[in-house]
């Protein structure tokens, strides 16, 4: 019996690495189950790694340290967070609405994490390729609202109720906007020999492979014009600064989530993490190339191949450079020894991880359809994808450290006046010369 | 090894032969299940932000059952227009009325023995038409390209290639519909023009 497993198992997974369509087109549950596992595991790495990272980014754009104590330059906060959380008291108000103050926050993190079945970080590393993708993401993220409004009633509360009606009124608004500059992007889609767009994740960055070129520069300024209220109004959509109506904290405390503490807030983070990722990879894949690597079409051949499939190795050198100069700046204090031991060994990981992608860069550049040069084409897709949507992460700590809070009829006037016609007049605009140009 | 295993190595991920849909009656039964229960207590419950989530799991089940008959399109669009537009639109305008007063007022539109007897003409009307126009439903499933389901549906409604579509006329009056509709909210609300 071990035996066979032992012979089964590398066959199984050698199997898995030569496929080219997703586990959900393949009909393979247990696929699609290790990808779910895997994605989820990601995701809450992700928003750990954010959480500590934004603290970080925030401090040093304010000139202070921020979190520095627990573990070298606060690098274990999250977990220490994470740890104080779940062992805090969760405090469910007498007058609340127990059973909808119970499930509001469960609603939020559903949404949030069932648009990930979709998001393409290649072309067959994604759970499922559904041919209505697109409007599968839209509308499960949107049922995130729905979260946010049922919370804020059931707490039955002044701030929260306040901060649940800003929500839903500006994410209904924004949401107009945003669909109509996402429609404009799929209208590009359908400039092929047949004349068909499509609505499939996967389908629109191949759109874009055929095309050659990333939408955001298609008939310019146009897709330009379109990716930019797109990337104001997924702002709006996920609450965050300088939308952040619905949790000003300088005039309605926390917002929606006042009344929640401990385990069950931190699954309101956890939600609004996992939803800003979600919708970077909206944006990602429609306006910036989902998994394509960038220049496709100018530096094009196997020796610009070979230096890209370099990068994900070179990056994770470079994090190692970082921590090994954290470990000689240390200070040479007893205290700091086991700081220094922990940075070391976190660094002596990233090395081990980088050197493990150069060789599999190295092993792989071959063209043929061998496990190692099909290995490195998949490190490739998601290294870039997540890349992209990384830079989009670091861009909404950047928005929160720089713009002051919008006034609320402010907010109302820049969706509905300003952002609302301009993406209408985008969308004609497209349809038109798209129409001149096939 | 066991049964698992095997089926999982078996439908490995180059197969095309795993497209069948699982599970199906089960799914079904599951979703009508939850559909009806939760219709039921949208009309039981005196909360009415109970009533209005209630609602909401009944448009999801509904829209699974969308997703079952092939039609992914139309369950997509289910869940964004009705469950995360309209139904927000419902709760923004419920969660400002005072539950604890309305508990208290008197139900004076108790209309059981009206609704009863209109359900109950619907159910015939509906055993009556299964009984005698059973040729007009398909005695199989159909199973239909998944996969092209929205172009088909965007052929239908604007044409193909220059021709126009069957419903193209009934499209676009329906849009010039709510046309109406909308300038009429904008009237509405505008006190001068």
């Amino acid at each position: 019996m071990p035996n066979m497993i032992a012979i089964w198992m590398p066959n199984f997974i050698m199997s898995y690495l030569g496929s080219t369509v997703t586990p959900g087109e393949a009909g393979s549950q247990f696929w699609a189950l290790i990808y779910v596992l895997i994605i989820f595991a990601g995701v809450s790495v992700a928003v750990m790694s954010m959480n500590w990272l934004e603290r970080k980014a925030l401090a040093h754009f304010q000139i202070r340290l921020g979190p520095m104590r627990v573990g070298p330059h606060g690098l274990l906060q999250p977990i220490a967070d994470a740890l104080k959380l779940m062992l805090k008291e969760d405090i469910i108000p007498t007058e609340a609405d127990q059973f909808v103050f119970w499930i509001a926050p469960l609603i939020g993190l559903l949404a949030a994490f069932t648009v990930y079945t979709v998001i393409p970080f290649g072309p067959s590393q994604a759970v499922s390729d559904m041919n209505i993708g697109i409007l599968f993401m839209l509308g499960v993220s949107s049922l995130g609202v729905l979260g946010v409004v049922v919370a804020g009633w059931a707490s039955n509360s002044h701030y929260p109720l306040i901060g649940a009606l800003r929500s839903s009124a500006q994410m209904v608004s924004y949401e107009v906007a945003m669909g109509l500059a996402v429609v404009s992007a799929i209208l590009m889609t359908s400039l092929n020999e047949k004349g068909t767009g499509t609505l499939s994740m996967i389908g629109i960055v191949r759109a874009q492979e055929q095309q050659g070129i990333w939408f955001i520069f298609k008939f310019f300024p146009l897709g330009l014009i379109a990716f930019i209220i797109f990337a104001i109004a997924m702002i709006a959509e996920t609450n965050r600064a300088p939308f952040d109506m619905a949790e000003a904290e300088s005039e309605l405390t926390a917002g929606y989530h006042t009344e929640y503490s401990g385990l069950r807030w931190s699954l309101f983070m956890l939600a609004e993490y996992a939803a800003m990722i979600a919708v970077s990879s909206i944006a990602v894949t429609l306006w910036l190339g989902g998994w394509m690597r960038p220049f496709v079409r100018l530096l094009h051949g196997p020796s610009w191949d070979f230096i890209f499939s370099l990068f994900p190795g070179l990056t994770f050198l470079g994090l190692a450079a970082i921590a090994f100069v954290g470990v000689l700046r240390m200070p040479a204090h007893s205290f700091f020894k086991i700081q220094k031991i922990g940075l070391a060994a976190f660094g002596g990981l990233l090395g081990f991880i980088a050197l493990m992608l150069l060789v599999i860069a190295i092993a792989g550049r071959s063209e043929d359809a061998s496990i190692g040069s099909r290995l490195n084409e998949s490190i490739g897709y998601i290294y870039w994808f997540l890349l992209k949507v990384a830079v989009f992460m670091y861009l909404f700590i950047w928005y929160r450290a720089t713009w002051p809070r919008y006034r609320f009829d402010q907010l109302m006037r820049v969706g509905w006046k300003v952002l609302l016609p301009i993406s209408l007049a985008v969308l004609i605009v497209t349809a038109i010369v798209g129409v001149l140009v096939a | 090894m066991n049964p698992a295993m095997n089926s999982a190595l078996n439908s490995g991920l180059n197969s095309t032969a795993g497209m069948a849909p699982v599970a199906i009656p089960y799914f079904f039964y599951g979703l009508a299940a939850l559909a009806v229960v939760s219709g039921f207590l949208v009309i039981t419950r005196r909360n009415v932000v109970h009533s209005a989530l209630a609602l909401i799991v009944t448009l999801l089940s509904v829209a699974g059952l969308y997703l079952m008959l092939y039609a992914p399109f139309v369950a997509g669009v289910q869940i964004i227009v009705y469950a995360g537009g309209i139904m927000v639109l419902f709760l923004f305008v419920i969660m400002l009325v005072n539950i604890e007063r309305s508990f208290k007022e008197r139900r004076f539109n108790s209309m059981w023995p009206v609704a009863l007897s209109a359900a109950g003409a619907l159910f015939t009307l509906f055993v009556f038409a299964f009984a005698k126009g059973r040729a007009l439903f398909p005695d199989r499933m159909m199973s239909l390209p998944e996969s092209s389901n929205t172009q088909q549906i965007a052929t239908m409604l604007y044409g193909d290639g220059g021709r126009i579509g069957p419903y193209t006329f009934a499209f676009e009056i329906a849009s010039l519909l709510l046309l109406v509709a909308i300038l009429g909210a904008v009237i509405m609300t505008k006190k001068k023009i």
